[in-house]
C-alpha cells in the first residue's frame, strides 16, 4: 500500500449548499500533504469525510486502506487528528484532556508527551478554561504528536501558535516525517506549507483545481523578472508568455510564464543583459493567481 | 457612573431579539396555564358546597398544601389561586433565571462578552440590558395574568395583586440569577444555583402550608411562619382576591433590588470571564479512572448528579419527617379520610401523602434524566465530541456511556429519596425496615417514566439533534402537564395517557402492579435502541 488517503469523486451537501463538489485528493505514505484553500473550501469537510465523522453522498474515499465510515473505529486507532477549532473540557486541566485523548487513541508514549510538553511550553496543569487558543492549540498537537500512529490529519494546527512555537510544530513534523509517517495538513500559512510539504492540493469551492509538488505548480506559474541591458529592449511585449511589462529604456519588469522563460532570455540577450533579478513564484502567488483575481481565474479554465 | 452603562440599550434589543420566540412562549405557555386552571376549576367545583369539601380536606392534607396553596376562599379566583397559584410564580422564576443567566454569564462563557466588551459598551451594560429584558418580561407576563383574569370577570383588585405577585416573585429570582451568574464560572453552575433557589423556595413554602393553622370557619388557613422565608411564599401571603395585601409585594421587589446591587457591586470586583473564585491548578496527568468514555462522561456528570442529589435527599427528609404530622392530622377525622378516599386515593391517607410526594420525586428524576442526557448534545455543538469521536471510541460506546451514566443516576436519587424518606418516617414511627423497604421500592417504581424520557431524549438526538434540546424539554414539559397537572387541568383521560407519569402504579398507596412498568420498559427501550441507531447513521452535526 502507498496511498494513504485515497479520494475521488467525492460530493457532499448540507442542505443545498453543496460543500464538496466532486473532490480528488490522494495522500501517498510517508508524504506531508499539504492541503490549501480558502476559507469555507471545504477542508474540514473533507477531513470530517476521512474520520468517518460525516457520511460522503457519493464518490469513493479510502483511508489507510480501509473505508472511513464502515471501519471508523480501527482506523481511528492508527491516526491522529487536530482539529481546526481546538474545544476542551473547561474544567479538566490540560495534562488530563491529552492523557485522556492518547487513552482513547490506544495509548500514547509518556516520555513524548512530557518531551512535547517541555517543547511546547505547555502548563499541564491549568483547567482548559483558563487557556487561549494557542494553548488549546496546543494540547491537541501534543496529544497528536505523542501518540504512535501512522497518520497525522491536522486541521490548521498552527492558526494560534506564535512564531517560535511554529518552528517547534515545524521540527516536531519533520521528525515525524523522518519515522516514514504520513501527514495530512491543511494550513494557510503558506511559508509553513513551502518548508514542510512534499506535495500540495488546492481545493475552491469544494473542488481539486491543483495538485502536485511545488516545483511542478509553480512550473504552472510566472517568475517575475527584472532586466537592465545596454541598449533599449524592445519586443519584450509582443512575446508570449510575458505579462505585464514594463519596459522604460533599458530597464524592464515583467512576469513570464515559466515554459516561455527561455525564449524571453534569449530575446533579451540582444539587447546585452547587464543586470537580472528574478523571484520565483511563492506559494502565495499561486494561491492568490487562483482566488485572487477573476481573470486568472477565467484564465485558470481556459487551460 | 461614567460610562459603565453605555450601550445598555443595544445590548436590551440585541438580548429581546434572541428571546423572540422562548420569552413569548414562556409568558404564553404560564398565561395558558392560568386560565385552564381557572376553568378547570369551575368545571371539576361547580357548587359552593363542591368547593367547601375540597377545601374543607385540603386544610387536613399537608401533602395537597405543599403542591397547592393555603385555601382562602370559595370564589373562581380564590379556587384557582389555590390550585395553581405558587405554581405560576415558580413559572415566573425559571423564566426569569434562564433569561439573565443567558444574558450574562452564559454570554461570557462563550467569549461573547469579550467581543462585546471590546465595543463601545460599559461594564454594567451586560447586566443592565439582562434585568431591564427580565423585568420587562415579568411586567408582560403581571400584564396579562391580569387581564386575563379581569376578562373573566374577576374583581380588578385580586387580578392585579395575583399578575403583579407573579411578575415580582419572577423579579426576585432575576435577582438571585443575577447573583449566581457572578459568582460561578460557568452557565450551568450558575442555572443550577438558581433553580436550587426556586425549589427550596416552593419547599419551604409548602411547609408554611402544610404546617399552617385551621382557622374556625374550617376552611381556610393561616399559614405557619416558614412562608415568610420564601419569595414564593411572600407571594402567597398577598393572598389575591381575600385580603389583597397588595403591599406585602414590597417584600419581592426588596430582594430584587437589593439582589440586583449586589450582583452590580460584585461585577466590579471581578474580571470578565472569570468567577469570583480564582481558577486553581489542577492535575498534570490524568487519573485512571478518566481514561474511557465511562470515566469521561462520569467525570463530566458527577458534578450536576451531586447537585439533585443533595436537592433530592434533603426532599425526601422533608418528606419523611412530615409523615407523623400528617398521620395526626387525621386521626380522629373521618370526615375528611372519606373525602380523600372518594377523591381517589386508595390505601391509608399516610400511603396516599407518600404516594403524591413521590411523583414529584419521580417529576424530578425525570428532568434530571433530560438534562443528564443533554449533555450528548452540549458536547456535540460544543466541539468535544468530534476530537473524542476521532479517536478509536465507537459512536455507540460514547453515546452508551453517557446514558449509563444517566441511568445510574436517576436510580440512584430514587434511592436516596426513598431512603431519606423512609429511613426518616421509620424512625419517627418506630418501624424503621417496613417503611424503608415500603418507600425504597415505591420510589425506585418512579424509574419508569425517566426511562421513557431517556428514550425519548435519545430519539429526538438521533433524529433531528439540532433540534433535540427544545424537544427534550418541550416533551418533559408536556409528560408533567398532561400526567402530574392533567387532574388539575381537568384534561381528558385520553390525553392525560399520553404522558409516561399516569402510567405509573401511584405506590405505596396503590397496588403494586408489573404490567404497566414492563409496558413502560419496552417503550423506553424501542426508544432507546431506535435513538442509537439513529445516531449511529447520521452525520456530526455541531
Amino acid at each position: 500500500m502507498t496511498t494513504a488517503i485515497s479520494v475521488s469523486g467525492v460530493v457532499k451537501s448540507f442542505g443545498r449548499s453543496r460543500a464538496l463538489d466532486e473532490l480528488d485528493l490522494s495522500v501517498d505514505v510517508g508524504e506531508v500533504h499539504g492541503f490549501l484553500g480558502p476559507n469555507g473550501a471545504g477542508k474540514s469537510t473533507t477531513i470530517r469525510v476521512l474520520l468517518g465523522l460525516l457520511r460522503a453522498d457519493a464518490g469513493q474515499v479510502s483511508l489507510l486502506g480501509g473505508h472511513p465510515w464502515r471501519d471508523a473505529v480501527a482506523l481511528h486507532r492508527r491516526l491522529a487528528y487536530v482539529p481546526g477549532d481546538v474545544n476542551l473540557w473547561p474544567n479538566l486541566t490540560g495534562g488530563e484532556a491529552i492523557d485522556l485523548f492518547g487513552a482513547l487513541r490506544g495509548g500514547l508514549d509518556k516520555r513524548r508527551r512530557d518531551d512535547l510538553l517541555e517543547r511546547f511550553q505547555l502548563d499541564p496543569t491549568k483547567k482548559a478554561r483558563t487557556y487561549s487558543k494557542g494553548n488549546r492549540q496546543k494540547v491537541a498537537v501534543v496529544a497528536a504528536l505523542a501518540s504512535d500512529v501512522e497518520l497525522y490529519i491536522l486541521d490548521e494546527p498552527t492558526s494560534g501558535l506564535d512564531p517560535l512555537m511554529e518552528a517547534v510544530f515545524q521540527e516536531c513534523v519533520r521528525e515525524v516525517k523522518r519515522d516514514g509517517r504520513t501527514v495530512l495538513l491543511s494550513s494557510h500559512i503558506f511559508s509553513e506549507v513551502e518548508a514542510l510539504c512534499d506535495r500540495v492540493s488546492i481545493i475552491r469551492q469544494g473542488r481539486t483545481v491543483e495538485s502536485g509538488t511545488l516545483s511542478q505548480l509553480r512550473h504552472l506559474t510566472r517568475t517575475a523578472i527584472s532586466v537592465e541591458t545596454a541598449r533599449p529592449i524592445s519586443g519584450l511585449v509582443e512575446l508570449p508568455g510575458v505579462h505585464d511589462a514594463r519596459v522604460d529604456g533599458a530597464h524592464a519588469t515583467f512576469d513570464v510564464d515559466a515554459a516561455e522563460l527561455d525564449r524571453v532570455l534569449q530575446h533579451l540577450h540582444r539587447f546585452e543583459l547587464r543586470a537580472l533579478t528574478s523571484s520565483p513564484p511563492s506559494l502565495e502567488e499561486l494561491f492568490m493567481r487562483h482566488y485572487g483575481h477573476q481573470e486568472a481565474r477565467a484564465e485558470l479554465a481556459g487551460v | 457612573m461614567g460610562g459603565t452603562l453605555t450601550g445598555t440599550v443595544r445590548l436590551a434589543r440585541l438580548a429581546l431579539r434572541r428571546d423572540r420566540v422562548q420569552l413569548p412562549l414562556w409568558i404564553v405557555g404560564t398565561t395558558v396555564l392560568l386560565s385552564g386552571t381557572y376553568a378547570a376549576a369551575q368545571e371539576q367545583f361547580p357548587t359552593e358546597a363542591d368547593r367547601l369539601t375540597v377545601l374543607r380536606t385540603a386544610v387536613e392534607t399537608p401533602a395537597i398544601l405543599m403542591l397547592r396553596n393555603v385555601p382562602t376562599g370559595t370564589s373562581n379566583g380564590e379556587m384557582m389561586a389555590f390550585q395553581i397559584f405558587p405554581f405560576l410564580v415558580v413559572m415566573a422564576g425559571f423564566m426569569s433565571t434562564l433569561a439573565v443567566v443567558r444574558h450574562t454569564r452564559q454570554n461570557e462563557e462563550t467569549g461573547r462578552t469579550e467581543m462585546v466588551g471590546s465595543m463601545v459598551v460599559g461594564r454594567h451594560a451586560s447586566l443592565t440590558a439582562a434585568m431591564i429584558v427580565t423585568a420587562g418580561a415579568n411586567l408582560v407576563l403581571a400584564a396579562l395574568l391580569a387581564l386575563t383574569l379581569i376578562g373573566n370577570g374577576e374583581p380588578t383588585a385580586g387580578s392585579l395583586t395575583l399578575g403583579l405577585a407573579v411578575g415580582a416573585g419572577g423579579l426576585a429570582f432575576a435577582a438571585i440569577a443575577a447573583i449566581a451568574a457572578q459568582v460561578s464560572q460557568t452557565a450551568r453552575a450558575a442555572n443550577g444555583i438558581a433553580a436550587a433557589a426556586i425549589g427550596a423556595a416552593y419547599l419551604v413554602r409548602g411547609l408554611g402550608d402544610a404546617l399552617g393553622d385551621i382557622r374556625p370557619n374550617g376552611y381556610t388557613m393561616t399559614t405557619a411562619w416558614p412562608s415568610w422565608l420564601s419569595p414564593i411564599g411572600w407571594t402567597s401571603l398577598t393572598q389575591p382576591f381575600a385580603g389583597n395585601r397588595w403591599w406585602l409585594l414590597g417584600l419581592p421587589l426588596a430582594l430584587a433590588v437589593g439582589g440586583t446591587w449586589l450582583a452590580f457591586a460584585l461585577t466590579n470586583r471581578r474580571d470578565i470571564g472569570m468567577g469570583m473564585v480564582a481558577a486553581r491548578p489542577g492535575p498534570a496527568t490524568a487519573a485512571p479512572g478518566l481514561l474511557s468514555p465511562l470515566g469521561l462522561a462520569w467525570r463530566l456528570q458527577r458534578g450536576t448528579l451531586l447537585g439533585w442529589a443533595i436537592a433530592v435527599g434533603l426532599f425526601g427528609v422533608t418528606i419523611g419527617s412530615l409523615s407523623s404530622a400528617v398521620e395526626e392530622a387525621f386521626d380522629g377525622n373521618e370526615g375528611a379520610t372519606r373525602t380523600i378516599r372518594e377523591l381517589g386515593g386508595e390505601g391509608s391517607l399516610i400511603d396516599s401523602f407518600y404516594s403524591a410526594m413521590l411523583a414529584i420525586i419521580g417529576a424530578m428524576v425525570a428532568g434530571y434524566a433530560v438534562q443528564a442526557l443533554l449533555r450528548v448534545r452540549a458536547e456535540e455543538t460544543g466541539g468535544r465530541a468530534e476530537p473524542t469521536l476521532a479517536t478509536g471510541v465507537h459512536r455507540l460506546r460514547w453515546l452508551g456511556s453517557h446514558l449509563a451514566v444517566t441511568v445510574f443516576g436517576a436510580v440512584l436519587l430514587l434511592a436516596i429519596a426513598g431512603i431519606s424518606a423512609g429511613l426518616v418516617a421509620g424512625l419517627a414511627a418506630g418501624d424503621t425496615g417496613g417503611r424503608l423497604a415500603d418507600l425504597t421500592v415505591a420510589a425506585l417504581v418512579q424509574l419508569a417514566p425517566a426511562l421513557i424520557m431517556i428514550g425519548f431524549v435519545l430519539a429526538a438526538f438521533g433524529l433531528v439533534p439540532r433540534l433535540a434540546v427544545g424537544i427534550g424539554w418541550a416533551g418533559f414539559a408536556v409528560a408533567l402537564i398532561f400526567g402530574q397537572l392533567g387532574e388539575l387541568l381537568n384534561l381528558p383521560q385520553a390525553v392525560r395517557d399520553i404522558s409516561p407519569f399516569s402510567h405509573v402504579p401511584a405506590l405505596p398507596a396503590a397496588e403494586a402492579s408489573a404490567t404497566p412498568l414492563v409496558l413502560l420498559a419496552v417503550v423506553a427501550m424501542a426508544l432507546t435502541a431506535a435513538g442509537m441507531a439513529l445516531f449511529r447513521r447520521r452525520d456530526l452535526a455541531p
